[in-house]
């Protein structure tokens, strides 16, 4: 009896699901590597795409699954998708794959739009054709929570950190509290690596690349594996900081807005938001920028040149900002009615680009396929000199020597705030 | 038993099925392991070798497979023993024990670090029974022990479930006459089961034993999820240069250490429980 | 006696709480949200359930249908990896053949090899085949990785049933196929159930190779976990909780036709 019942299921089993799935008329794929949190795909699909006249699928994927199903797509020679958000170095990576069509035609027809052109400039990845639109900007910066701020150093503004003021603030909490609180991403999907190219090491040393060995360097690292000893030791399973902000295992955090934003939201009372510290050679911050592609030979090129197009009206960008708080890559003010969580933000990205001696340091330019590479060698110098506590002196020597590798494979040239050079970038 | 070509008749499906699928792009990854910019060798295994966190990751993945697959064999071993003693209500225990099959990589994480973390359910236990003031950090680089049990535990409590279930499925073929009839010549339960069951389940242990083997090779989710960047295995260094570091290659020289590894603890596994002909039901 | 079985008993509580006591904490946090999540010291039960995050999931649009395609694709991978299966673990059991081992190592290749490092020139193969973005392509990607349970445990199955059964039904006229159909079958379904089992959860649950190998036709897991793990904590524990169900709901539709053989096999 039961093998008959097992047939019986099995068979409606099949039935049903042959019945599933109805199929879905063709509209405009936009698979997209930013905006992949779920509140945010939800207030792309509902809100920021409500007023689109095109019926589009917003698709988010993580980028791994992404650039990996893009490039076989391209391969495989059954495009799906036709527009492509990401950050720029996922970009990067699908550009040098050759995965993506140049839009000097949409950039030309949307000049009036006013972006900013150094974002614009990003958006050629060190080749001559414009390879992406710069679609939002975002930036880092830090969020204290106010149980921290009594520890403040005497004399020390909030707003004006420096490196050794933070060391010390961190000193002190862990003196008074016997924790210690400051947190940065380290974790395996953590942005750390973005903390040593963009703040610490332009503030330091005023480079990144051509500075690698010198002795400002030596001088950051020092600082910083003692600045370490102030950190929670959770730090290198840290992904996102709004978690352990909201937990109060960090109350001094360094990250992304993206991944800030939440704590900030949910108790805009609890937590304060400033720039990150500045070092001898000014105060080092990074703008990074997510873009938007059109896929090589895409199945509705004509429909994603006209949603890219939607999506950097001025509008549109400002619905954007306030809805998923990345910021406008246009000419657009900031309306005055954005929530608590989000003013903050603002309030501390607009005191990092607009200090006196603010010093913006680009995403790398022109890497291709080996910026993760590049990462690598930050990460794996923080490993070997802060976790592992390797002399400093050997360990830039060493991955130096990578550096250079890569450099010179990418014959990639410097990039802001390194001086230009005529050639591969060189680590002097 | 009609001619010698049944059993290949029986086995071709599958192999049809696997060599279509999955032969070609198999050769073309082992492939582009030996691939280098000069052309074919070592290049990308040096560099793997190289890596800052290669030996942390060969030490800590036979550590883990070492420890892991041994106590989950015996603790599904005593599982299936114990519900051959229940009587009602056999197949209601049997679905709880089995319920973390069901689960995602995702969630047995998610489970273990709302367990484990600073603030987490164990640490608040301590707390409640007065034994700890703080919340407790137990999962940096600052306590590897304490790390590496909870990575083992955690995967102990996700994974056990499917050696649990083959074991009872082949222990429910091992005839029950056997063990009575030993009773009655004044055999101890102990010695019942370890001459009579343990022998006749041969098989199934075999099975258990091969498939937890070759998956806990494979198992990263749950580590990451506890261990951050702080215990690295081989299969989540692969994912990393394959993700972040963007070099396939060496990715696939990782992939291509994991399946030996795979493959001769499949082959030891299969040499040391060999059913010889004769001896097969 | 009775000692013994009341420490038999024990056990089995314990091992009960042992499993379900975390899954009670995964729902707590699922249900508590952020003030649970946050706590210190954890409460045992969240002050205020709320299901807010999960309605919030269950309204993301698309939901239902990718629910229906994770179906199909489960209930395909199932049928695939019995179908391709059985045969093959009947053969290594029953027969003594050149090539057997090297078929086992053949079928775990599937395994061994990390599956995420193969995607990209397995998704760009299932392109070419035509079966990118359909049920199918997933399904038969998803059976793949089934393969080797099916094959390994009914093989270690129909090793355990005892071949004079079979010879008896020779003896009275039956072809070894309905020797092996009549017989053998109704022995090893219990065990073929558990391959079910696995074939199921096993596609339920796979992320990775959902999400490279589809695009408008993604299965509920895919659908909802390749945003997940970028979202804050309340929602990974809502999806958490809410990707379990139904696969733990089968498991219980199933276990009936699995375990209640008890006493058959036994004989």
């Amino acid at each position: 009896m039961s093998r008959s019942r097992i047939l019986t299921l099995s068979g409606a089993l099949l039935a049903a699901a042959l019945a599933a799935a109805p199929a879905v008329a063709a509209d405009l794929i936009f698979s997209s590597g930013a905006l992949a949190p779920v509140q945010e795909t939800q207030k792309m699909r509902t809100v920021i795409l409500k007023d689109y006249k095109g019926k589009v699928t917003f698709l988010p994927d993580e980028p791994p699954a992404l650039l990996t199903r893009l490039k076989a797509e391209m391969q495989g020679g059954a495009r799906v998708t036709s527009l492509i958000g990401g950050n720029d170095g996922d970009l990067a990576v699908l550009a040098a794959g050759g995965v993506l069509a140049p839009v000097d035609d949409v950039a030309a027809s949307l000049a009036s739009r006013g972006f900013a052109p150094d974002l614009l400039a990003m958006g050629k990845l060190g080749t001559d054709k414009q390879m992406y639109i710069p679609w939002m900007q975002a930036t880092y910066f830090m969020v204290a929570n106010k149980k921290a701020l009594p520890y403040l150093p005497a004399g020390a503004d909030i707003n004006a950190l420096t490196f050794e003021q933070l060391r010390a603030w961190g000193e002190a909490v862990q003196k008074a509290t016997g924790k210690r609180v400051v947190g940065f991403p380290a974790g395996p999907n953590g942005l750390m690596h973005r903390f040593f190219q963009g703040f610490l090491l332009p503030s330091y040393t005023g480079g990144v690349v051509t500075t690698f060995k010198s002795t400002d360097a030596e001088k950051a690292w020092t600082e910083f594996a003692a600045l370490w000893k102030t950190v929670t030791p959770n730090s290198t399973s840290i992904n996102f900081m709004q978690e352990s902000l909201l937990s109060e295992d960090v109350w001094i955090g360094f990250d992304h807005v993206a991944r800030l934003l939440n704590a900030l939201e949910q108790k805009p009372n609890d937590f304060v938001a400033f720039p990150a510290p500045s070092g001898p050679k000014g105060r080092g911050w990074m703008p990074v920028v997510v873009g938007l592609g059109i896929m090589k030979d895409a199945p509705d090129a004509a429909g994603a040149k006209d949603l890219i197009s939607y999506l950097t009206t001025d509008t549109v960008q400002l619905v954007t900002a306030r809805e998923v708080g990345f910021f406008p890559t246009v000419r657009a003010t900031l309306p005055p009615d954005l929530s608590p969580g989000l003013k903050m933000a603002v309030a501390a990205i607009q005191g990092t680009g607009q200090a006196k001696d603010s010093l913006a340091a680009m995403l790398p330019v022109g890497l291709g396929a080996k910026g993760g590479e590049f990462n690598k060698v930050f990460l794996d110098t923080f490993q070997r000199v802060v976790l592992r506590g390797e002399p400093v002196k050997d360990v830039l020597a060493r991955q130096g020597e990578t550096l250079q590798r890569i450099m010179t494979e990418a014959n990639a040239p410097c990039w802001k705030p390194d001086p230009a050079s005529t050639g591969a970038c060189q680590v002097k | 038993m009609r001619g010698r070509a049944l059993p290949y008749l029986l086995v071709a499906p599958a192999v049809i099925f696997l060599t279509v699928l999955f032969f070609v792009p198999l050769v073309q990854t082992i492939a582009l392991a030996f691939e280098t910019r000069t052309g074919f060798g070592l290049g990308n295994f040096l560099r793997m070798e190289d890596d800052l966190n290669f030996h942390d990751a060969v030490v800590n993945t036979f550590r883990f497979v070492g420890l892991a697959v041994p106590l989950q064999l015996a603790a599904a071993m005593g599982m299936a023993m114990m519900l051959r003693h229940l009587g009602r209500g056999r197949d209601l225990v049997l679905w709880i024990w089995t319920i973390p099959l069901g689960l995602s990589d995702l969630a047995a994480g998610l489970v273990w670090l709302a367990l484990l973390n600073d603030r987490g359910y164990i640490a608040s236990l301590l707390f409640h029974l007065g034994l700890v003031a703080e919340p407790q950090s137990w999962l940096t680089y600052e306590t590897p022990i304490a790390l590496f049990a909870a990575v083992v535990i955690a995967e102990f409590w996700r994974a056990t479930a499917i050696v649990v279930v083959i074991l009872v499925a082949g222990l429910q073929l091992v005839p029950k006459e056997y063990a009575e009839a030993a009773s009655v010549f004044g055999a101890s339960p102990w010695r019942i089961f370890t001459r009579i069951t343990l022998p006749l389940m041969k098989p199934s242990i075999q099975s258990a034993l091969i498939l937890r083997t070759v998956l806990a090779f494979e198992a990263f989710a749950v580590v990451i999820a506890i261990g951050g960047r702080n215990f690295p295995v081989l299969v989540s260094e692969a994912y990393n240069w394959q993700n972040f570091n963007q070099e396939p290659s060496v990715a696939a020289a990782y992939a291509v250490v994991v399946m030996c590894l795979s493959l001769l603890a499949t082959v030891v596994w299969l040499w040391l429980l060999k059913t010889p002909a004769e001896q097969r039901a | 006696m009775s000692g013994r079985r009341a420490f038999y008993l024990t056990g089995v509580v314990v091992i009960c709480a042992w499993v379900l006591v975390p899954l009670w904490l995964l729902a707590a946090n699922a249900l508590g949200g952020q003030p649970v999540i946050a706590a210190w010291p954890k409460p045992w039960f969240p002050g205020a359930l709320s299901f807010a995050t999960m309605a919030e999931f269950l309204a993301i649009e698309g939901v239902f249908r990718a629910m229906l395609i994770g179906f199909e694709v489960a209930v395909l991978c199932t049928l695939f990896s019995v179908a391709l299966g059985l045969p093959a673990g009947y053969a290594l059991a029953r027969y003594t053949f050149r090539g057997a081992n090297a078929f086992r190592l053949m079928v775990l290749l599937t395994r061994a090899f990390p599956v995420g490092i193969l995607a990209l020139p397995l998704t760009v193969g299932f392109i070419r085949l035509g079966l990118y973005d359909t049920p199918l392509g997933i399904a038969l990607m998803h059976t793949a990785l089934a393969l080797p349970f099916a094959v390994l445990v009914s093989a270690s199955l129909f090793q355990a049933i005892p071949r004079e059964l079979e010879e008896a039904a020779w003896v009275f006229g039956c072809s070894p196929i309905q020797a092996a159909y009549k017989v053998v079958m109704p022995l090893a379904l219990p065990g073929v159930s558990a391959v079910a089992i696995f074939a199921f959860v096993i596609s339920w649950n796979e992320v990775f190779a959902a999400s490279v190998l589809s695009a408008r036709n993604r299965t509920l897991t895919a659908y909802l976990l390749a945003m997940l793990s970028e979202s804050p904590l309340t929602y990974q524990f809502a999806g958490g909780l809410l990707l379990i169900v139904p696969s733990v709901l089968f498991i219980f539709l199933v276990r009936r036709h699995l375990f209640a053989m008890w006493g058959i096999a036994s004989r």
